[in-house]
């Protein structure tokens, strides 16, 4: 993006199948997961609980949703700051139409139209006028939640009605929740789009390379916009989940949510330049990041210093590969 | 090239005097050399922060940490000052260079050594610095009462008519056009922008660079934390909270490509005022400041489809008809 083109930090998998399928990115983050999560269950005795373990998947399912479809953003070279803004203006405006008393079904066609409409906007924004999605992103996540704060002032809505309180506290099956049906779900479905279709290939091909692909004939721009499209619904769809877990809408709701959900893409190995990246991988990023501030939780660590843990796992993640490369070439530095 | 960046400040320039005449309609006072005065020191330190990020944007990298490097430094010195009243303000504030050249050289450092790109780097210290505030303040407050009149009043003394805090602006202001037009450093900076690959054979080092302008970036973050707290008298985790992106915002609005290589000083400064201007205006003239980020996320989408058109003229790109299609 606004980088200079490093060299890929993922592993090149084309090189030594064998090799590379024991040190794939994917396997080093089940390795970290599984460390973070025996970690989690000495630490704290409340942790291997079902109930527990059933809690820790609220801390990663809205935004594991919105990262799936920014993963597929950030392959084909573009980004979007603006999803944190959208969820907050969707559940502005399903504030505003439960105060109308509208019901359940037209609430959540609200939150999707909403998303929707977002996302369109910054797709035309960005391939129309061809202008970087960064700044027009960063424009319209002012925008959105702007609107969302002159709507709102500094009051809140509340008075959901109860059926929609499923979406973000009700359970499928036992403890398992339907936040987390959903994002598995979808995780499957964009795992499927990305990796077993044409649409998936043609995304990874314009991160690698826009102009070849123009030349292709592959068109770049409405692929590009469908993919704005798809993170403002997935955006849509988390911020139906988050309204009705909170049970109330707020402007500064989901603040800080777009930065969570491209560090999940990163950390789950998706190169920030484009071109490179795997579903499975944010998934199991997405997982990490709920473990560690679900564990770092149970041990009455604040908040705030769990985003050190985070912070510094997202940077030694990235540096591990590119220092293990060079020291094996024996060329540090 | 040149007339043309001259020409994309005139036009900011006269965006702003339209601003403050449309203003002056519905509040005589505000056009008064006394309120000006006030809006310019109200922006100061948005217009430093956004002079440090504009170095970084230059080299096509990004700098998202500098807010939270702010709160960071900020707390640091508002806890010294509380244990230790005695410490001169000079001396607080070369800490708080110090402290920030620190926090910015880690971020080269990640960028320069092991090349990953500066947005990850970044949004990796973004969270750890801010994080680093509550380690290091326990999550408690560094209240009014708790620093000295000399911390609080130092920037508010009248210099010349002006407070130290616009002197200070004014300085940087100065320091940053001197290195950026006169400079062989201000010179490497830009041909990283426009071109990588030929800064290269031109004999610039591209990754020492990056360092460079890093630190920068991180010595402005550390004063703009001094600054802002003597000025709103809080230390808190919270400070400057998501503040980055105004800084960008700034940038943007003053015509800096995000694509790096484009950009001036005097854009940073005027898009930083003109960001000032609407938050010190909307209150004054009974707008609801709920409406402040609706506007300024107006103006930064309206700058990018302005600035976009002089940057698809740089032709990087031969074929440009294809890439536009």
């Amino acid at each position: 993006m606004t980088d200079t083109p490093a060299p890929r930090h993922i592993p090149d998998r084309l090189d030594k199948p064998l090799s590379s399928a024991i040190f794939s990115w994917e396997a080093l983050l089940v390795v970290i997961a599984v460390a973070i999560f025996a970690v989690n269950s000495f630490a704290s005795p409340y942790f291997l609980d079902p109930w527990s373990l059933s809690d820790l998947t609220f801390n990663f399912t809205e935004k594991g949703l919105i990262a799936l479809a920014m993963a597929l953003l950030i392959i084909s070279g573009e980004i979007d700051l603006s999803v944190a803004a959208i969820v907050a203006l969707a559940s502005t405006m399903m504030g505003v139409a439960v105060q109308a008393g509208a019901g359940t079904p037209v609430l959540v066609a609200i939150g999707i139209v909403v998303g929707l409409g977002c996302g369109s906007f910054n797709g035309l924004l960005v391939t129309r006028l061809g202008l970087p999605s960064i700044v027009v992103t960063i424009g319209t996540m002012s925008l959105f939640r702007g609107i969302a704060f002159i709507i709102l002032g500094d009051q809140a809505y509340k008075g959901y009605p109860e059926s929609f309180a499923f979406f973000g506290q009700g359970y499928v099956w036992w403890v398992f929740s339907f936040e987390l049906a959903l994002f598995l779900i979808a995780a499957l479905i964009y795992w499927f789009v990305l990796h077993r279709t044409s649409f998936g290939r043609r995304v990874f091909a314009i991160g690698n390379n826009p102009v070849a692909c123009q030349f292709s004939g592959v068109r770049v721009n409405r692929i590009k916009f469908i993919l704005f499209c798809l993170t403002g619904l997935m955006s849509g769809i988390a911020s139906v989940l988050i309204t009705s877990r909170l049970g109330s809408t707020r402007p500064s709701i989901a603040q800080g949510y777009e930065l969570e959900a491209i560090t999940m893409v990163v950390l789950g190995g998706v190169s920030i330049l484009g071109g490179a990246g795997s579903i499975l991988g944010v998934v199991l990023a997405a997982f990490i990041m709920g473990l560690v501030t679900f564990g770092l939780g149970l041990l009455n660590v604040p908040g705030i210093v769990m985003s050190i843990f985070i912070g510094l796992l997202l940077i030694i993640v990235i540096a591990l590969p590119i220092i293990w490369r060079r020291l094996r070439v024996g060329r540090f530095a | 090239m040149k007339s043309f960046l001259k020409y994309r400040e005139i036009w900011l320039l006269a965006g702003i005097v339209v601003l403050i005449g449309l203003i002056s309609t519905r509040f005589p006072g505000f056009a008064d050399p006394a309120n000006l005065r006030q809006v310019f020191n109200d922006t100061s330190i948005l217009m430093i922060l956004a002079l440090g990020q504009m170095v970084v944007i230059l080299t096509r990298s990004i700098d998202l940490s500098m807010a939270s490097n702010l709160c960071f430094t900020g707390m640091v010195v508002a806890m010294l000052n509380a244990a230790h009243p005695a410490i001169p303000i000079p001396m607080l504030i070369v800490i708080a260079l110090l402290v920030g050249l620190v926090l910015g050289a880690i971020n080269g450092l990640l960028v320069w050594r092991l090349n990953i790109p500066s947005i990850v780097v970044t949004l990796g210290t973004l969270t750890i610095y801010r994080g680093a505030t509550f380690v290091v303040s326990g999550g408690a407050w560094v209240n009014a009462d708790q620093m000295s009149p000399d911390f609080i009043n130092f920037q508010r003394v009248a210099f010349l008519g002006l407070p130290v805090l616009s002197w200070i602006a004014i300085v940087v202001i100065a320091l940053f056009f001197l290195v950026m037009t006169r400079t062989a450093i201000g010179r490497s900076i830009y041909a990283i922008g426009v071109n990588p690959t030929a800064s290269v054979y031109a004999g610039i080092d591209v990754g020492r660079t990056k360092f460079i302008v890093f630190c920068i970036s991180g010595m402005i973050g550390g004063l703009a934390g001094y600054l802002w707290i003597s000025r709103y008298v809080i230390a808190s985790v919270e400070v400057a909270n998501g503040y980055e992106l105004n800084i960008i915002a700034a940038c943007v609005i003053g015509g800096i490509s995000i694509a790096g290589g484009i950009g001036s000083v005097g854009g940073a400064v005027l898009g930083a005022l003109f960001l000032g201007i609407i938050s010190n205006a909307l209150p004054v003239i009974n707008i609801s400041p709920f409406w402040q980020m609706a506007i300024s996320g107006s103006a930064i989408i309206l700058a990018v489809v302005l600035n976009a058109r002089g940057e698809r003229r740089q032709g990087r790109i031969i074929l440009r008809k294809a890439e536009a299609a």
